[in-house]
């Protein structure tokens, strides 16, 4: 069953609708305090030197979510999460974690960056990758200590890489590399967890296991918001879409979101080809819509 | 070596020596993993014009200008202002951090030439002995370098160790790091600042045309043994302090040898057995293995010739005549003695027959040959004339467990595309 309707997600650019600026919005008729969105962005816009990569964002996430954000190569997608985290200066608006900025929630946000984002001839084990998860509750001058090691230990085994904690990193194949990071984002204990392409380059039991591993995580009452590329496997794996293309075309539960129509409004005229698997998508949309 | 610690100037050198690997070995090694080795090369040049106004400036002032407190001063700054000049070259402009280094470097040492030569002109600079920055002469250090060279690197070594956690961080994942809160921006400088010192006090021994290598090498050949990044930074401080004593020693009892160059050629003699020797990274072992697996190949086919000519009158057992076997692709003698002492064929007379574990050795080569070639051309429908070129190379790299699939996969067959007989279990 679908829960009630997030409060606030609110689409499109412009000013920001009533919706997402009220603090209690008039609709929710359960516990008076709503709990804050997960993730939320009021006219957010970035740019990398003076080109413009996301545009007048006015996004809220709700708590509790499995979250796609799709749209082309370039779109933003990856600054949108950065955005999130306070890794890229803002032109203008901000960003809210939970309704506080992200420097006061740090510790309750995870975040999974690209894989080949790094050098994985780094000389490192497994082990110490994942204990990285933990350096921002260490402190400084202190090395891990033993609950560090045992949070490592439990994500590793999470993940099902334990046997393979010793093994040095370039010697991992690309599913055991992205499991790795995964681990590290396990191993922060957080509420929310941002992902740049999990599935990117894995093979098809990897991307089971995660998509099972994400799962676990919802259901645990944690937010998890994933860059993703796959269009066909979307829908069968979030709740919610969000569909970006500089500007944000639009947000909300999956089966309202991925529609053709606003698909097409994503990729623009480069859709053409992939006419024949959006009609695809509807169908498998509309199976996912009925309650289960 | 033991000796030289009670001759006073020998000592100095060594000492001084060891220090400066240890130090730059140490810096080194992060230096490589963020792939900044050439930033090493643009401060040491960059340093010689510091050292030459740190000179002036103390004689000026009425100081004295060859304290080495004073002249590593000097070093420090400009050596800095390199380093902020390639950061804003790159942030600031459309080039790219190899054109930052190369104009830096260019620059900053041109000038050091320039102020180097003006004030030999003038007197005094050879006197002071600033002609030592360029190639290094660790016979002239004296026991006040050495307490300055010890006090900046024991600093350097000091943060390093205390930061160490955040700079593996930063080695490996900056914007991860970034996240969870550390000031990147600053451990970066920082780093760079470590980097900076630790080029500064290697200069008197090394010189600053080649400090970079201390910087690079001893890094390198530490990467080669070690997989670990704790280990990798101290094991590069060793060899960075092999290196430099054994250069030091080398060019103090030679005399007339620059201290730099032969510190340089000891570590590049370190760095050389390294990309070779190391366990799993040499290349001796690489090519080791390539040379048994090419000799196994070899052997392979010796087997399978055999196997043909038995096929043609089904008598596996029989002793074809050596120059009948040799005919086919030119055996050599070598490998036919090492098959026979393996207990692969047996020699009789001018014959070579096939035992039974040749014979099944060879069975499963000319399976894997005929599975292979059937599997190109049922699967990928290749053309019959473009199968046994491939099959050639694949019948001695495929696993079993991969030719078992191939086999149930295409139904277990009995003949091969060009209807020869796939073999099964050994005719003998």
């Amino acid at each position: 069953m679908t829960p009630p309707r997030p409060p606030g997600a609110s689409v499109g650019g412009g000013a920001p609708s009533p919706d997402a600026s009220a603090p209690t919005p008039a609709r929710t008729r359960e516990t008076p305090p709503a709990p804050p969105p997960a993730l939320e962005f009021h006219d957010l816009t970035v740019a990398y030197h003076t080109k413009p990569v996301l545009w007048d964002f006015d996004l809220a996430i709700p708590d509790g979510k499995l979250v796609a954000v799709v749209g082309p190569n370039g779109a933003g997608k990856s600054t949108l999460l950065k955005a999130a985290l306070d890794l890229v200066p803002l032109v203008s608006g901000f960003a809210r974690v939970f309704g506080r900025p992200y420097s006061e929630v740090r510790h309750r946000v995870a975040y999974v960056p690209q894989r080949e984002s790094v050098d994985w001839d780094f000389p490192a084990s497994v082990l110490d990758v994942v204990l990285m998860g933990r350096y921002g509750r260490v402190g400084w001058f202190r090395r891990p200590g033993r609950a560090d090691r045992a949070a490592a230990t439990d994500a590793l085994r999470e993940v099902g890489m334990l046997e393979l904690a010793d093994r040095q990193i370039s010697r991992l194949s690309g599913g055991q590399q992205q499991r790795t990071f995964l681990a590290r984002a396990l191993a922060q204990d957080a509420s929310l967890y941002l992902m740049d392409e999990p599935f990117a380059g894995v093979d098809a039991v990897t991307e089971r296991s995660i998509i099972a591993l994400l799962r676990r995580l919802r259901d645990g009452g944690k937010s998890v918001i994933c860059v993703h590329h796959d269009l066909q496997t979307a829908p069968d794996y979030f709740d919610w879409a969000v569909l970006v293309n500089m500007r944000l075309v639009g947000a909300g539960p999956m089966a309202e979101t991925f529609t053709h129509e606003k698909l097409q409004q994503t990729y623009g005229g480069r859709l053409g080809i992939l006419e024949a698997a959006a009609t695809r998508l509807l169908k498998n949309t509309e199976g996912a819509a009925r309650p289960r | 070596m033991i000796a030289a610690l009670f001759d006073p100037v020998l000592r100095d050198v060594v000492l001084g020596s060891c220090l400066l690997g240890l130090v730059s070995g140490a810096l080194g090694s992060f230096a490589l993993l963020r792939k900044q080795s050439l930033l090493g090369d643009a401060l040491a040049h960059a340093a010689l014009p510091g050292v030459c106004l740190a000179f002036l400036a103390g004689r000026s002032m009425g100081l004295d200008p060859k304290h080495p407190l004073l002249l590593l001063l000097g070093a420090l700054l400009t050596a800095w202002i390199g380093t902020l000049g390639v950061l804003a070259i790159t942030r600031g402009t459309r080039l790219k951090q190899d054109a930052a280094i190369g104009i830096v470097l260019s620059v900053f040492f041109g000038l050091g030439i320039a102020m180097l030569t003006f004030l030999r002109d003038v007197g005094g600079a050879s006197q002071a002995g600033l002609d030592k920055f360029l190639f290094g002469q660790a016979a002239a250090l004296v026991p006040r370098d050495l307490v300055v060279m010890g006090a900046l690197g024991a600093a350097v070594l000091g943060l390093l160790v205390l930061l160490f956690k955040e700079f593996a961080l930063l080695s490996f994942d900056a914007q991860f790091g970034a996240s969870l809160g550390l000031p990147i921006r600053r451990l970066e400088v920082l780093l760079t600042s470590l980097m900076v010192v630790a080029v500064v006090v290697g200069l008197q021994t090394v010189g600053v045309v080649l400090m970079a290598a201390m910087i690079v090498t001893p890094a390198a050949a530490a990467r080669q043994w070690t997989d670990r990044l704790g280990r990798m930074v101290a094991l590069a401080g060793v060899l960075g302090a092999v290196s430099g004593v054994s250069g030091a020693v080398i060019s103090a009892l030679a005399r007339n040898l620059p201290t730099g160059p032969v510190i340089v050629l000891c570590a590049t003699a370190v760095l050389g057995v390294s990309l070779l020797f190391s366990p799993r990274r040499g290349l001796a072992w690489a090519a080791v293995r390539r040379l048994r697996n090419r000799r196994r190949v070899r052997l392979e086919n010796l087997l399978k010739d055999l196997w043909r000519l038995g096929e043609m009158d089904g008598r596996f057992e029989r002793a074809r005549a050596i120059s009948d076997v040799t005919a086919v692709r030119g055996a050599a003698r070598a490998d036919i003695l090492r098959a026979s002492r393996d207990g692969l064929v047996a020699l009789e007379g001018t014959g070579l027959r096939l035992t039974t574990a040749g014979a099944s050795r060879a069975g499963r080569v000319v399976r894997n040959h005929r599975l292979w070639e059937l599997y190109l051309a049922r699967r990928l429908e290749l053309p019959q004339d473009h199968l046994h070129r491939d099959a050639e190379d694949m019948e001695h790299a495929l696993e079993d467990d991969v030719l078992e699939q191939i086999d149930e996969a295409l139904g277990r067959p009995s003949r091969d595309p060009h209807g020869r007989p796939i073999p099964r279990g050994s005719p003998l």
